[in-house]
């Protein structure tokens, strides 16, 4: 009887919890597509700002992450391929397995990291010196001036870093393939891009799309429900980066059964 | 017609009007049916010590807390009642300084003081700059409008907090704490500006506080809450007077009795410490 409570308890928070994130994603969403049109103004700047800082100063760390995993890819891939002799389907095997699943997985992984938590910790940081509240008695929506340009920073920069991780893949994957499989760099490019078709790269790019919702909402929601204290922040921001990776992996889940299935009919 | 009833001054309308407020926290009730009114141009001064539900009041007059039950009248709308839109539209009549400032630490001293003004109104860059200007002088920051928030002292930070809360000339001030971890000095001048700014433009103001110094000066009618009840209303004179066990109490400075027992033990282990200089019963010589 017991065991029940506890796992309709634990159910029910967990509803709430997607609820609460469903209706913060859906105002967010408002506000960044809808408000402009309704003299509810986003506020652009920062929002560029956001992409910069989300975008444009994780590229480093995922380039540089993101040919690593090609390389392991293209070794992992070529020991079982070597057997049957069809080491020269490893750039099939890469290209594949970054642009449908690992370039964008990694790239969340990565804005999780850097971004995710740094939302929560934000929020928490703005919520515990009542700053939240501020704007709140001065009419402000939190959702629209804070929560509304990161939202627009992430869905943006989400798809192009999965983009950029896709090639940087690709490019690891090339370093085997030149060395160790008869390939000359443009050869491993070109079989890369053959064997792509747009459905793979697209379905891709529709989960990032979809990780990137996810990391901002669960990030935002994280900071904006802190309790009071400093410690409260910390609590916030590790709780913001596991539940990410969590409901990443779902959402991933999620969309791969979809297309699987879509694919198939 | 009595002569009294010619003599008699009409009343003003309430400005803020509470009727049974009870606030809770989740299971917990922290306001027990809070009742009171303040007439326009007023200062009330909520008084109570920590714990008592005097900051938690302050929240829900201002929509930030949901009361559980009762009313809360602000410019003849029930807070309880409203659409967000129509709190939004209270909200611009408002202004609240928070006891830590709640300055935006990524923005300057004037763009804090110009958020209000860009965000709701149609204003031009040049008008909003002379504004915040002849804002921030009015609280003695006058050239403070490109410091940054973490530059200021905690009194500096107040000042700035009451410019921001200035911005869109409300028609009540509510203040949480406004001595609060200040030196007396920077405390008083905290006071004076209050006292400056109701004389200057007859505000309705609210203030939270446990300052007796500070609620003395600058208190129109005092509150004094106590667990969740209103325990006493009255003027500075009237509080002075009262012979209300509570009032005395919180005015008198006399600890809880539980505090005294507790002290009561300390004094007890402390007498039979010989080793402690200056500490223990003195013994026959």
């Amino acid at each position: 009887m017991q065991i029940a409570s506890l796992i309709g308890g634990r159910t029910l928070n967990g509803l709430s919890y997607v609820g609460s994130l469903a209706s913060l994603g859906a105002r967010a969403t408002y506000y960044t597509l809808v408000g402009p049109f309704q003299g509810k103004p986003l506020r652009l700047q920062r929002a560029i700002a956001q992409a910069m800082e989300t975008g444009v100063r994780a590229l480093p760390i995922l380039s540089l992450i993101t040919f690593f995993i090609g390389l392991i890819l293209a070794l992992q891939a070529a020991y079982e391929l070597r057997r049957f002799g069809a080491i020269s389907a490893v750039a099939t095997a890469v290209a594949i397995s970054m642009s449908r699943e690992l370039g964008p997985f990694i790239t969340a992984i990565v804005v999780i990291g850097r971004s995710g938590s740094a939302f929560a910790a934000e929020l928490a940081t703005m919520k515990v010196s009542e700053e939240i509240d501020a704007l709140e008695t001065m009419a402000i929506s939190p959702v629209r001036f804070l929560v509304a340009p990161k939202f627009l920073a992430m869905m943006v920069m989400l798809p192009c870093l999965t983009i950029w991780a896709n090639a940087m893949g690709i490019l690891g994957g090339s370093l085997f393939g030149v060395a160790q499989a008869d390939f000359t760099f443009v050869r491993y490019i070109r079989a890369s891009v053959d064997s792509l078709l747009l459905h793979d790269i697209t379905t891709g790019l529709v989960k990032s799309l979809m990780f990137g919702i996810t990391i901002t909402a669960v990030g935002c929601l994280e900071g904006l429900s802190t309790g009071a204290g400093a410690e409260e922040v910390g609590r916030s921001t590790t709780r913001a980066v596991v539940m990410s990776i969590f409901l990443v992996v779902v959402v991933d889940l999620f969309f791969t059964a979809l297309f699987f299935f879509a694919g198939k009919s | 017609m009595t002569i009294n009833q010619q003599l008699s001054v009409p009343q003003p309308q309430p400005v803020i009007s509470l009727g049974n407020l009870h606030v809770n926290y989740g299971d917990r009730e922290i306001l027990h049916g809070i009742s009171f009114d303040v007439v326009p141009g007023e200062t009330l001064v909520i008084l109570g010590g920590s714990g008592s539900g005097k900051s938690t009041l302050l929240r829900a007059l201002v929509g930030l807390e949901k009361p559980s039950a009762g009313e809360i009248w602000i410019k003849g709308r029930d807070l309880a009642k409203i659409s967000l839109g129509e709190l939004e539209d209270i909200r611009r009549k408002i202004g609240m300084s928070f006891q830590a400032g709640a300055l935006f630490g990524s923005m300057t001293v004037g763009e804090n003081v110009a958020l209000p003004l860009r965000e709701h109104t149609r204003l031009e860059d040049s008008t909003i700059e002379i504004i915040v200007r002849l804002k921030l002088q009015q609280v003695g920051l006058g050239g403070f409008e490109y410091y940054m928030p973490s530059e200021l002292s905690g009194g500096m930070k107040k000042r700035a907090a009451v410019a921001r809360a200035l911005a869109m000339d409300p028609e009540i001030l509510f203040f949480d704490e406004p001595s609060a971890g200040l030196d007396p000095i920077i405390a008083a001048g905290i006071d004076h500006l209050i006292l400056e700014l109701k004389r200057a433009f007859r505000m309705t103001i609210i203030v939270v506080t446990h300052e007796l110094a500070s609620a003395f000066l600058i208190a129109d009618r005092m509150l004094l809450i106590d667990k969740g009840d209103v325990v006493a209303v009255g003027t500075a004179h009237e509080m002075r007077a009262s012979s209300q066990p509570r009032v005395r109490q919180f005015l008198d400075r006399v600890a809880e009795p539980e505090i005294s027992g507790e002290l009561d033990y300390l004094q007890m282990l402390t007498a039979e410490r010989p080793d402690v200089p200056g500490s223990g019963r003195k013994r026959g010589c």
